[in-house]
């Protein structure tokens, strides 16, 4: 489904602040993988979502969707088969817009933008179906606008507009990290059951150990722009954070340091 | 009196197509777009000359749309593709735009006097509201269309939109080549009512095209697309007519209105920030003041 091959990026190349974000990478997801990702500062998590969603160019080596080579497509091109939340509750919604229109942006993915309304009846039943799936009260408000919102309700909604419309592949990126431990947790279930709803093939970049370990069916560590660690399903299920460290450590010779790192 | 009210009326609508042209630049694109003072210009040059060379006056003010339609996609490319700095790039055009309307109109100034405009077979008053409710009823059906929704999300979130598929570099083309559109269709139907078009004519219009946006945005609010527009329309209004009176006044002079003009908008701009920023300190207070209360109680609000 999701293959990246040999991909590197240098932040700063030929200058004293020259460093490595990403070498080497070698990374395949099956058709309904869930990966979860965790790592320290600067390993390289966020630059990895930057370059599958085409936010970054890799300097060398490709990325392919569906045996399609897509290296070379802007972010806007690649949107058709990607979905995602951002970490900044934010980020991923438009504040001055409403609810609906919100959604009929995301309905529009991968589609051609033309002059026919974008909210309509047919459409706005179709968003309040999926509103209400929530279970946040959202369906009521379709005629809000999203800055009225707070925080976990815009993160819930950038959840929504990421997955209704089906992608390819989900990028979530520590989309539960800017949120309340009460209101992350919300969020982190409403991820799991839509993802095993429609079976989505997804990537997450976590800080949360616990979180990493319980979700997905594969986990993957990375330090200094390596995948060093890569659990599969089998081996993940008797996984406890203690081990995790443990082995980090021991692979990567340094202890695991994230600032915002949650233990569990 | 009551006549130069009228008038206020028919030039502030006549305006108001400019003031729309601001509103999509400044308000919904985010994008302050100085452009306008020579967009206006090739409108109202394009349809003066046409005319004067016979061809028919609708053919001669769609004429002067077109030509801010390709002024803004020029100011467009520039920002996007050129990546140069939107007020900078506004600039350039304005600038560039000078010796184009000068190449258009071949002289400083033309006068079209007694000759055809779409103001001679029917009553302006009857024929500009007309137009002003069709341009109004197409710019908001486009608003709310999936282009016009990527376009305003480009303003609101552009990260977001583009992680939608949208190409913002297009949208906003799109939008500055719409609003310098309306800009130039304005300056091509003022051209016809005073019947003349000057090279200096668009000077100080993106003030004016402020002042018409905070005005009505200040006096009939903005709550969504539609409401937003029509309060531009009628801030245009308000404008002329605050014009048409200070005309009346002995002590000021004609040319005293762009000092007047941008007075308001500086007004308009300071008064909202100072005022937020007060009711956010009295707000601050109260919640404090609630939340130590409900505190002292041991009750726990929360929920999403």
């Amino acid at each position: 489904m999701l293959q990246l091959n040999h991909v590197a990026k240098l932040f700063n190349p030929a200058t004293p602040d020259e460093k490595i974000a990403l070498f080497d990478i070698q990374l395949h997801m099956k058709p309904g993988d869930f990966v979860t990702v965790i790592g320290s500062n600067g390993a390289g998590k966020s630059t990895l979502m930057n370059i599958i969603s085409g936010v970054m160019k890799p300097d060398t080596g490709n990325v392919i969707i569906d045996n399609e080579d897509i290296s070379h497509l802007p972010e806007y091109r690649r949107s058709q088969w990607i979905g995602r939340v951002f970490q900044d509750p934010m980020a991923g919604t438009a504040p001055r817009m409403t609810i609906e229109e919100n959604l009929a942006m995301a309905y529009a993915r991968g589609k051609q933008r033309g002059f026919s309304l974008g909210v309509k009846a047919s459409k706005r039943k179709l968003f309040r179906e999926h509103l209400s799936r929530l279970g946040i009260g959202l369906d009521e408000r379709l005629h809000a606008k999203v800055g009225m919102l707070s925080g976990g309700e815009r993160q819930a909604l950038s959840l929504l507009m990421a997955t209704f419309t089906n992608p390819q592949i989900l990028l979530l990126d520590e989309h539960t990290a800017a949120l309340d431990p009460a209101r992350a947790e919300l969020i982190t279930q409403l991820t799991e059951s839509i993802v095993r709803e429609m079976n989505l093939t997804t990537l997450m970049v976590t800080h949360n150990m616990e979180q990493a370990i319980r979700l997905g069916n594969r986990l993957i560590m990375m330090d200094g722009g390596r995948i060093i660690l890569d659990i599969d399903e089998e081996r993940k299920k008797d996984l406890t954070v203690e081990r995790l460290l443990g082995e980090f450590e021991q692979i990567s010779g340094h202890k695991l340091s994230d600032d915002r790192l949650v233990l569990g | 009196m009551i006549d130069s009210l009228w008038g206020a009326l028919e030039s502030g609508l006549l305006y108001a197509f400019m003031a729309l042209g601001v509103y999509i630049t400044f308000r919904i694109l985010d994008f302050p777009d100085l452009t306008v003072d020579g967009s206006f210009t090739t409108g109202a040059a394009i349809a003066a000359v046409m005319i004067s060379n016979g061809y028919s006056p609708i053919l001669a003010t769609l004429s002067g749309f077109g030509g801010g339609l390709v002024a803004g996609v020029c100011t467009g490319l520039l920002h996007t593709k050129g990546k140069i700095n939107g007020l900078m790039s506004g600039i350039l055009m304005m600038i560039a735009l000078y010796s184009i309307n000068m190449r258009i109109m071949s002289k400083p100034n033309i006068s079209i006097y007694n000759m055809d405009s779409i103001f001679i077979s029917v009553k302006p008053l009857i024929i500009v509201p007309i137009i002003a409710i069709v341009v109004l009823v197409l710019l908001d059906r486009f608003l709310y269309s999936d282009l016009g929704l990527a376009l305003r999300a480009t303003g609101d979130n552009e990260r977001m939109i583009r992680s939608f598929g949208a190409n913002t570099d297009l949208t906003k083309i799109v939008g500055i080549s719409l609003s310098n559109g309306l800009v130039a269709l304005s300056g091509a139907l003022i051209a016809q009512q005073s019947s003349f078009a000057d090279i200096n004519g668009g000077v100080g219009m993106i003030v004016i095209g402020l002042a018409s946006v905070i005005i009505g945005e200040a006096v009939f609010g903005a709550s969504n697309v539609i409401h937003h527009t029509i309060s531009v329309v009628l801030g245009s209004i308000i404008y002329r007519i605050v014009v048409a009176l200070a005309l009346r006044v002995e002590w000021l002079e004609a040319s005293d209105m762009k000092l007047i003009t941008a007075i308001i908008v500086i007004i308009a701009l300071v008064l909202p920030s100072t005022r937020r920023v007060i009711k956010q300190k009295k707000m601050a207070k109260k919640r404090s003041a609630e939340i130590l209360l409900v505190g002292q109680k041991k009750t726990m609000g929360g929920g999403m």
